[in-house]
């Protein structure tokens, strides 16, 4: 993935982005931290497609976002909220993108009961997204999101609403699931331990219009455990990118 | 058991009271004070007009029953259809919405004959007038729930490259079915008062009367108790009738484990 001096302006006045540049190489995990209202989120759905570039490149796998969300499909894509059909199971939920993307039938009750197990959510397939906690819910986002096996998964500030030891298990969780299926992970994100446990790489943005003002290195080898949040090394990574985006806020 | 007990003692007597006790000093009233019968009969006259011609009764109520079913049902399927419509185009919307408006503020008893003369002196023009009078709620419930979907689900649809259709019948189909659980509660009310209406300039026809007609000509005659059994029939088609959808809306609503829609017209 490759942004080239991107700016993107919002009906002609909010400038919400402006000379954004970064290259990520497949299979890296990589955080973006900003203050609110940055255009952290601006960048995820740039990435996907959802909203063009005013001016400068932007390139997924080589191509133009749209055109490889369409053609590749290998894209996924986490919301602050689970986002799930309140008249659709737990199953029938994490089944809408193979429907969507009209994956053969016959592997589709196979490919969501493999989801589900990934975030341990198999007890509860019959049940309604009204059922479930709050946590709960978001695993199930998460299960929806890697039911099509993406090669690219888009994560905006997916723990945002939860408690904080809700958001640490599901980090590990994550961390888990990256581990195995090794995607390439754009997370956005304002609580910066999240960032620093999660990623390989942050890139701190500044406020409006979001540029991207550092961009650092997380050299603590993967997978991370929970223990990594205890260590000195995770607390001074911490607090220098905690410096960073104070002076990006400034 | 017991809680049958209970909702019988908690829910149906408190107005069955009510109602025993206005009608007791209505009874009351009308004897003290001599009232004649042509201006308010007493309900016990009420009860015998209703006596006298339960055979009529019944069968009109029937009939406007049938008739109010069958605008209601039309409504439904015309109105969805429109909301679908509106929902697809906004140019459309634009251009046909202000028309929708005018079915909403046209004087119903203004146009009733004018529906008549074209639908027929009878059950076609009657079903006409119950359908004018209650589309227009299911068109405005079924646009709202068409279109007033949580934008972060649109966007979800897109990044899997969902087609039209797709959503359409994935997410803005079952999006709207508590708005239209919501339109059905207003229009049923409404279709029994349209064919009622449409029966008073149309049921004129020998043979079969609805409950309009039975009005009509009990008016026509100062028979003032039959007018007040006819009235009562009319209520309890109405409660009947909208019973009956409420109870369908409630379970579909539980069904669809969203509650009903917070924003909506819900005015008739």
């Amino acid at each position: 993935m490759r942004a080239s001096s991107v700016d993107v302006t919002y009906a002609g006045a909010i400038r919400a982005l402006a000379d954004i540049a970064f290259e990520i190489p497949p299979g890296q995990f990589t955080s973006i931290v900003g203050p609110s209202g940055c255009g952290k989120s601006t960048l995820l759905r740039l990435v996907a497609g959802l909203v063009r570039p005013t001016r400068g490149e932007l390139s997924v796998a080589g191509q133009d976002p749209t055109t490889a969300r369409r053609e590749a499909a290998r894209l996924s894509f986490v919301f602050q909220d689970a986002t799930l059909l309140p008249w659709r199971t737990v199953s029938a939920n994490v089944r809408l993108p193979l429907e969507l993307q009209d994956a053969p039938r016959a592997d589709r009750q196979q490919r969501v009961r493999g989801a589900l197990e990934l975030v341990g959510l198999t007890d509860f397939s019959g049940r309604y997204p009204s059922e479930l906690s709050g946590g709960m819910r978001m695993r199930v986002s998460l299960a929806r999101s890697l039911v099509t096996e993406p090669e690219l998964l888009l994560l905006d500030e997916p723990f945002g609403a939860l408690d904080d030891i809700t958001r640490q298990t599901l980090n590990e969780e994550l961390m888990g699931l990256w581990t195995r299926r090794r995607w390439t992970g754009l997370f956005v994100t304002h609580n910066i331990a999240e960032a620093v446990f999660l990623s390989e790489r942050i890139l701190v943005m500044s406020a409006r219009p979001g540029r991207i003002v550092a961009d650092v290195q997380v050299p603590f080898p993967m997978p991370r455990t929970a223990d990594l949040r205890s260590q000195a090394d995770f607390a001074r990574l911490t607090g220098q990118v905690t410096a960073e985006l104070r002076r990006a806020d400034a | 058991m017991k809680r049958l007990g209970a909702w019988l003692v908690e829910v149906l007597l408190p107005p069955l009271a009510f109602f025993a006790l206005v009608a007791g000093v209505w009874q009351g009233a009308t004897s003290l004070w001599d009232v004649p019968a042509y201006l308010v009969p007493s309900p016990e006259r009420v009860l015998a007009a209703a006596r006298e011609h339960d055979a009529d009764l019944l069968s009109a109520m029937q009939l406007t029953g049938s008739a109010a079913l069958l605008g209601f049902a039309l409504s439904m399927l015309v109105g969805t259809a429109l909301g679908l419509l509106f929902s697809q185009s906004r140019i459309i919307q634009r251009s046909m919405y202000p028309y929708a408006i005018f079915l909403q503020t046209v004087p119903i008893v203004a146009i009733a004959p004018v529906l008549i003369m074209w639908f027929g002196n009878g059950f076609g023009g009657v079903v006409a007038v119950s359908f004018i009078l209650s589309v227009f709620p299911i068109i405005t419930n079924a646009t709202a729930g068409l279109t007033a979907v949580d934008p972060t689900l649109l966007e979800l649809f897109e990044i899997y490259n969902a087609s039209r259709w797709q959503s359409l019948f994935k997410l803005r189909l079952p999006n709207a079915v508590p708005y239209l659980v919501t339109g059905a509660k207003i229009a049923c009310g409404l279709s029994v008062i349209g064919a009622i209406v449409g029966e008073l300039f149309a049921g004129f026809e020998t043979g079969s009367a609805g409950l309009g007609t039975l009005l009509a000509r009990a008016n026509g005659r100062l028979d003032t108790s039959y007018v007040f059994a006819a009235v009562f029939c009319s209520t309890i088609l109405s409660i009947a009738i909208f019973a009956a959808v409420s109870s369908i809306g409630a379970t579909i609503l539980a069904r669809w484990h969203i509650g009903a829609p917070r924003s909506s017209t819900t005015k008739g």
